[in-house]
């Protein structure tokens, strides 16, 4: 049913952390690994391997770069996929039920063998967060990997979404956030955990930590650096000439 | 967003068709026979063409009837109830009118009402979603409704109505078309809030996340068709609204009739095709696009 529950039990989602990701796209691969091969429809690929390679994938990376007033700019890498939003439009504008959240843990999923690939959801997400497979005509979107949190047929330190157990900077971390006693609330309130486009009213599961504050880059970096200064401002004898030359041609 | 073809032919015929098949309902003109049989033809030749090209591009035509299932929550669950109802109601007026020779207003009167509010319903798929600000305002159902009304009031022949019909809607598409460039940036959506970033400065896209496209660019972002938006407004205008007007104020006459038909047709297509490629989706900020 695409009506949303009033509350779930548990909030599972994920915190991502912008002061520590490095921008080195292994969620993205491991994500596409294990969701083209488990879960639902494949994670298909157009002209893969051709001139204008384009595919279905849950988790992109951006990388952004922040001027502020003052100081130098700061390059942030920005992974984004499905926020599972507690007033998630995408869910509500279903025409056949194929979207919905689970109450048990307020994941939201896509049935694909009732989806129509109309393609509206995709149109409510704020985020970009789904996308309609070329190959199948049918929705995807991340499940929070919801064939590895509960199977145990894994060991226990798998049980976490690829993207978690792949990041190599730990940038990304996995848990109730309906819980304030969780690590991942704890992390949220103490980092100020933000919302991505509040103002869209979708109530973001999912939160990012911002980038901490930059030490400040002084002018003067190195001791030997006035020793590394141009010697010679202005080129003479015969540099000199030919500068002096093309400049009058 | 991308101009689907499939989908601006559905909004443009199903639109007049239903508009038409409201005038209809309301025994206007009042006809029976063989000329009902052809303005009913005409009607249902829209409506239901218009329909059946909508589903050209869903990813899987053969479920399209689940989409029947979530009208509690779903505008195009509820667009789909409506457009049934009212094509089987008018469907039976039609057989009173054509065959029977029997004006049974009452059903006529539900069928007019069900055709507004599958336009009503249509127009609220494009309302309801925050994420394209040019189409979350009020002012997208009250299009959809003028430009269907006055569309059906010209192709029943219903002069008197249609003049200032056709007036009304030239109207709210100027207003339109006024509110929805400023639509975007008055949302309060940017770069800034979409990171969450832009409390520290002025947020750039440095580099996207693939070298390549990918759907979301494809169906959300495209910027192509708006190059030349400032003369297709202009072209739209005219051809909608201007001519047919100029074309009714003239002695009547079939040609002149079936001229502003066409007229107001390829005006409303070309305004429905600026619907879509001016929408900008928030989802291209996050590519730095709109």
């Amino acid at each position: 049913m695409t009506q949303l529950p009033t509350s779930t039990d548990r909030k599972m989602g994920l915190v991502i952390d912008l002061d520590t990701c490095v921008g080195c796209h292994a969620c993205v691969i491991s994500c596409k690994g294990w969701n083209t091969e488990n879960y639902g429809a494949p994670l298909s690929d157009q002209d893969a391997y051709g001139a204008n390679p384009s595919g279905t994938f849950l988790n992109r990376v951006h990388s952004y770069e922040v001027q502020p007033a003052e100081g130098h700019a700061q390059l942030i890498h920005f992974p984004k996929s499905c926020l599972h939003c507690e007033d998630a439009p995408c869910v509500t504008v279903c025409p056949t039920g194929a979207s919905y959240k689970r109450v048990e843990d307020g994941i939201v999923l896509v049935n694909e063998s009732d989806c129509i690939g109309c393609g509206l959801c995709a149109w409510s997400c704020p985020y970009g967060a789904r996308e309609l497979d070329q190959a199948e005509g049918v929705m995807k979107k991340c499940t929070l990997c919801v064939d590895r949190i509960y199977n145990e047929n894994l060991p226990e330190v798998d049980r976490v979404p690829s993207c978690v157990r792949t990041c190599p900077a730990g940038a990304r971390h996995f848990g109730d956030l309906g819980d304030a006693d969780s690590d991942v609330s704890k992390l949220v309130a103490e980092r100020g955990g933000m919302d991505l486009m509040p103002e869209m009213g979708t109530k973001p599961v999912n939160k990012y930590l911002p980038p901490r504050p930059k030490d400040n880059v002084e002018d003067q970096i190195d001791i030997l650096a006035p020793l590394l200064a141009p010697v010679a401002e202005e080129p003479k004898g015969f540099l000199g000439w030919l500068d002096k030359t093309l400049e009058k041609l | 967003m991308h101009p689907a073809p499939s989908v601006i032919i559905f909004t443009t015929l199903s639109g007049l068709g239903f508009g038409l098949l409201l005038f209809l309902g309301l025994g206007l003109p009042d006809v029976s026979g063989w000329v009902a049989f052809v303005f009913f033809a005409i009607a249902y030749a829209l409506s239901v063409g218009g329909l059946m090209a909508s589903t050209f591009h869903l990813g899987h035509p053969e479920r399209a009837w689940k989409a029947f299932t979530q009208w509690k929550t779903s505008w195009l669950s509820r667009e789909g109830w409506c457009a049934v109802i009212a094509l089987i109601v008018m469907g039976l007026y039609a057989i009173g009118v054509i065959f029977l020779g029997q004006r049974w207003s009452l059903l006529g009167w539900i069928g007019a009402l069900f055709s507004l509010l599958t336009v009503f319903t249509t127009s609220m798929i494009y309302t309801q979603l925050k994420t394209i600000p040019r189409w979350n305002m009020n002012l997208t159902p009250a299009m959809f409704l003028s430009f269907s009304l006055a569309g059906g009031a010209l192709l029943a022949g219903q002069v008197r109505v249609a003049l200032p019909l056709l007036l009304i809607a030239a109207l709210v598409q100027i207003l339109y078309w006024k509110k929805g460039d400023k639509a975007l940036e008055e949302s309060g959506t940017n770069l800034g809030t979409a990171t969450g970033l832009g409390d520290r400065g002025t947020v750039r896209a440095f580099e996207p996340p693939h070298t390549g496209t990918n759907y979301l660019l494809r169906e959300f972002v495209h910027v192509v068709g708006r190059k030349h938006a400032e003369k297709l407004r202009i072209i739209s205008f005219a051809l909608a609204f201007v001519l047919p007007v100029i074309l009714l104020l003239l002695p009547f006459g079939h040609f002149f009739a079936l001229l502003a038909v066409l007229s107001h047709l390829a005006g409303v297509a070309t305004s429905r095709w600026l619907f879509f490629a001016q929408a900008e989706h928030v989802v291209g900020l996050y590519y730095g696009k709109r």
